[in-house]
């Protein structure tokens, strides 16, 4: 079937099967930057924005997101770069794998939370798993990011 | 040194964490045919028929194969230098399976849903068979797992098929029955290093495609190109020289991908239909049908005299190794090679045992390679040790543990080049406040208490593994460097770029890497055995001085001097008296254009005969529950000798994601089967990788030291971090709790049981 999106901004129709999930549908329309961790909402390498909110499009059907604004990665580049210059410069990047995901979470992270504390900003990140860095050098560019240093 | 020593960023940093398209998957051609696997219910069975009639008629299905269909030489996926030690025990597809998620079947299709329909349409009748699950029962069960006559190794590593023995081990030096009657003390220990998982991020994936020659081109997220390449050509039976094997960027190895996993089905397939052709396992596939660490039980016998000297070191193993044996038995040699050498003043050192097979998953690499399990079994004995002559942990280490210029009974016996473990011992005593601290202190029902481990691993294959650099000075005065390793996310690539930078004197943005395509690079046997910045690197310091001094040459030619009276500056050559100079954009036009250029490369090739080792002094510090067993990690901290530090940052990050993978050993991860040989712990649901509330506070320092060998007085840092967070926080656990769990994981209900 066909549903119309607000697709990083421009107003798709896309053609997805019923059973389909958003994650899949939006790595078929060549967003790279959406991965598949687990396939069981457990890894949030999947997170992409609903409506400006993170969610995980591993479980999200691509049938309930028609006429909602969906947003990846490449719909907030600029963003996106300039919390990624940070984490690079930590070196915190690592395999990168889990990147997207991640930053789609902080970025969300930023609007909703005001000066947030060390736990708060761990909390709100603890769904995104990543196998590389220990967490300790993402946690160091992100306060840096937010100037909560 | 102006760029070795920085923290420079990842020359693909940005591009990775932005999500472009460089991961395997990503680059795959949009008309590949989906390659799905059917596998095995049984841990063990023969399968008396199959048919696959229905299947192959499914429209829009390419391909199925089965065991009837695949070349009959058996082969081995262990990604190691020729002749590999792992036996070659598998076929592609064969009619006996070993364990569940063992392969039956290929089926390739237009897309996913027609592969997995057709999967549905194979019936495979199976005579099931006895499976030998329990691997302290394996040898000599009555099931034999591998009864095939054609099995090889390519040595003897005292494989005795009938018996489920994959291979033995033995190594000794000194009366060890002896020495122990001497001792004061003989404390004896027995540790269990269960099976985890690598779980890096990025399943494993490849795809392959034919070329405008006929050659096959695979591309895989591998850690090992040229054995990959080297591991097709046996398994399909083509010439080497026909395969051209590419990886792009990874995401994440750790060791998982020193293993040619699913290379071949895709390969397999674009041979048996001209097809480009792809697969990509899912997460319980990766988790259920790929590789795990070994599962170990070692015991440890340590004597010591009334000073607190160990004397002697006597561990016995048994490993196992699942149902192939790739990676067996180097993994079991490793646990002695990166323990017996610790503790240097012994009399009398002893490691034996055997690595058996079993019906479960494939063990594989993972990060240490038999060092955790080998740290693990000797830092609680040592552990053990000091408690039993009242003795602080740290001064009985501090006492014990090999010095610079000291030798070893075993493995280093020319003296050792470079450590300074007993300076990282201090400073994490210092970072946690271990005298303050040590062992406990208590409120309530929580007791918060500390703990410590010290390990080393090497850098490298001693006179095994040798890498070699190509870089070339480009027609415009930039440089292309290629090397073979596989940078797995760490920061390889661009830590041998800096390496090149230095000796070029040139900014790093002046040099391009290209790593690793088998048709461009030179060989390299590829990234494991934390060979890369050691080795690797090495070589490229050789190719580019070999560069530096062509290009010198050159200008010397072109100016009418010798070379002798010529200094290189980075972007000139001048006479020492700075009289006469030529520039290299010049010297690089000259050499590209005209009758007589002679564009330069600079060459070489390293190998070593030592694998200097890095050391590691781990501190836990942890709260536990005393009513409910619940162990919380309050802090890490991780001091590290890997000789020369490249580039900070990134070793930071790399030692605090090592950390994070022992601290996930030593508490949540365990790869748990069913009684009739299922695995259990096939997803993140099941399988618990610490998340960021679960690892407490990292610390990490460094040492430094200056390893003489090493490209810039570099070992290496990639592994040795994993070896102590399970003994410390055992440690920490048993200074808490008065129980000494020695099979991990650490669970709450483990501590409550064992404290009553
Ligand atoms: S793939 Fe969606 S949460 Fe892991
Ligand atoms: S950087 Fe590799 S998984 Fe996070």
């Amino acid at each position: 079937m066909q549903i119309e999106v607000i697709l990083n901004g421009k107003e798709v129709v896309l053609d997805v099967k019923e059973d389909e999930l958003l994650a899949d549908t939006l790595r078929a329309h060549r967003l790279h930057s959406v991965r598949k961790g687990c396939n069981t909402t457990c890894c949030g390498l999947c997170t992409v924005w609903v409506d400006g909110r993170p969610v995980l499009s591993c479980a999200t059907l691509s049938v309930r997101v028609q006429h909602k604004q969906i947003t990846t990665m490449e719909g907030v580049s600029e963003d996106a770069e300039e919390f990624a210059r940070i984490l690079v410069s930590e070196g915190a990047d690592q395999c990168g794998f889990c990147n997207p995901g991640f930053i789609m979470t902080v970025l969300a992270m930023k609007n909703e939370l005001h000066n947030p504390t060390e736990e708060e900003i761990i909390h709100y990140l603890t769904g995104n798993l990543c196998r590389c860095t220990g967490y300790m050098g993402q946690l160091r560019a992100v306060k840096k990011y937010l100037g909560v240093a | 040194m102006k760029i070795v020593g920085k923290s420079v960023p990842k020359t693909d940093g940005l591009a990775i964490a932005t999500g472009k398209p460089v991961y395997t998957e990503d680059l795959a051609p949009a008309n590949a045919l989906i390659v799905k696997i059917l596998r095995s219910p049984h841990a063990f069975a023969k399968i008396k028929a199959i048919d696959k009639t229905k299947a192959e008629k499914l429209a829009g299905v390419e391909c199925v194969l089965t065991y009837e269909d695949v070349p009959a030489v058996r082969f081995g996926t262990a990604g190691q230098t020729y002749p590999e030690p792992s036996p070659y025990d598998r076929l592609i597809l064969e009619d006996i399976v070993r364990y569940v998620g063992d392969e039956v079947a290929i089926v390739a299709a237009v897309d996913e849903e027609t592969a997995l329909k057709a999967m549905k349409l194979i019936k495979v009748e199976y005579d099931v068979l006895e499976p030998v699950l329990d691997f302290e029962k394996a040898a000599g069960h009555p099931s034999v797992i591998h009864p095939e006559k054609d099995l090889h190794c390519n040595f003897d590593i005292g494989m005795q098929q009938d018996k489920n023995i994959a291979c033995t081990h033995k190594v000794q030096v000194g009366d060890v029955k002896k020495e122990l009657q001497n001792c004061h003390v003989v404390i004896e220990e027995t540790s269990y290093i269960h099976a985890v998982s690598q779980a890096m991020m990025e399943t494993f994936r490849a795809f392959s495609h034919y070329d405008h020659l006929g050659r096959l081109v695979v591309v895989s997220s591998t850690q090992i190109p040229f054995h990959v390449r080297r591991i097709l050509a046996r398994a399909l039976q083509i010439p080497a020289s026909k395969i051209r094997v590419i990886k792009p960027r990874i995401g994440g190895g750790f060791g998982g991908k020193q293993t040619a996993v699913v290379e071949c089905f895709a390969a397999l397939v674009t041979m048996k239909t001209g097809q480009p052709a792809k697969i990509v396992y899912d997460r319980k596939e990766t988790f259920g049908c790929t590789n795990s660490r070994h599962a170990m039980r070692i015991k440890v016998r340590l004597g010591a005299d009334k000073d607190g000297y160990i004397r002697v070191v006597d561990m016995e193993g048994l490993s196992d190794t699942g149902a192939y044996g790739e990676h067996a038995p180097t993994t079991f040699s490793v646990v002695g090679q990166k323990t017996l050498p610790l503790y240097s003043k012994t009399r009398a050192v002893r490691f034996e045992g055997n690595v058996v097979y079993t019906n479960k998953l494939p063990a594989g690499a993972f990060r240490g390679y038999g060092a955790p399990q080998g740290a693990f079994a000797l830092e609680n004995a040592v552990n053990k040790l000091a408690d039993e002559l009242a003795m602080d942990p740290c001064e009985i280490r501090a006492k014990n543990v090999i010095k610079e210029g000291e030798k070893s009974l075993v493995y280093i016996t020319e003296g050792l080049v470079s450590s300074t473990l007993h300076k990282c011992m201090e400073k994490g005593k210092e970072m946690i406040g271990w005298d303050e601290k040590y062992p406990r202190r208590q409120e309530g029902n929580k007791v918060r208490a500390v703990g410590m481990a010290v390990a080393m691993q090497g850098s490298g294959i001693a006179d095994i593994d040798t890498a070699s650099a190509t870089v070339r000075l480009n027609d415009n005065g930039d440089y292309s460097l290629f090397v073979g390793s596989a940078d797995m996310g760490t920061g390889s690539d661009t830590i041998l770029t800096q390496m090149a930078a230095e000796i070029l004197q040139t900014p790093l943005e002046n040099i391009t890497v290209h790593a690793a395509d088998t048709d461009i690079s030179p060989f390299d046997p590829g990234s494991y055995a934390s060979n890369t910045t050691y080795v690797t690197g090495m070589a490229v310091v050789k190719a580019a001085e070999d560069l530096k001094r062509r290009i010198i040459e050159s200008a010397a030619g072109f100016l009418l001097v010798s070379p002798e009276e010529m200094e290189f500056t980075g972007d000139m050559v001048q006479m020492v008296d700075g009289k006469r100079k030529i520039s290299l954009k010049e010297i690089a036009e000259r050499l590209t254009i005209g009758v007589n250029p002679r564009q330069l490369v600079g060459n070489a090739s390293h190998g070593i005969p030592i694998s200097p080792p890095p050391f590691v002094a781990g501190f836990a510090e942890v709260e536990v529950d005393k009513e409910t067993g619940k162990t919380d990690l309050i802090q890490y901290v991780a001091v590290v000798d890997c000789g020369k530090v490249i580039n900070p940052n990134l070793a930071r990050i790399q030692a605090e994601g090592g950390l994070a993978q022992g601290i996930g050993m030593a508490l949540f991860e365990d790869v748990r089967y069913d009684a009739r040989g299922k695995m259990k712990t096939n997803s993140f649901m099941q399988y618990k990788i610490p998340g960021r509330k679960d690892v407490g506070k990292i610390r990490v320092s460094f040492e430094e030291s200056y390893e003489p060998t090493g490209p810039f007085g570099a070992k290496s840092i990639g592994e040795v971090v994993t070896n102590t967070p399970a003994p410390a926080i055992v440690h920490a656990v048993y200074n808490a709790m008065g129980v000494r769990v020695t099979d991990l994981p650490i669970t709450p209900e483990k501590l409550v049981i064992r404290s009553l």
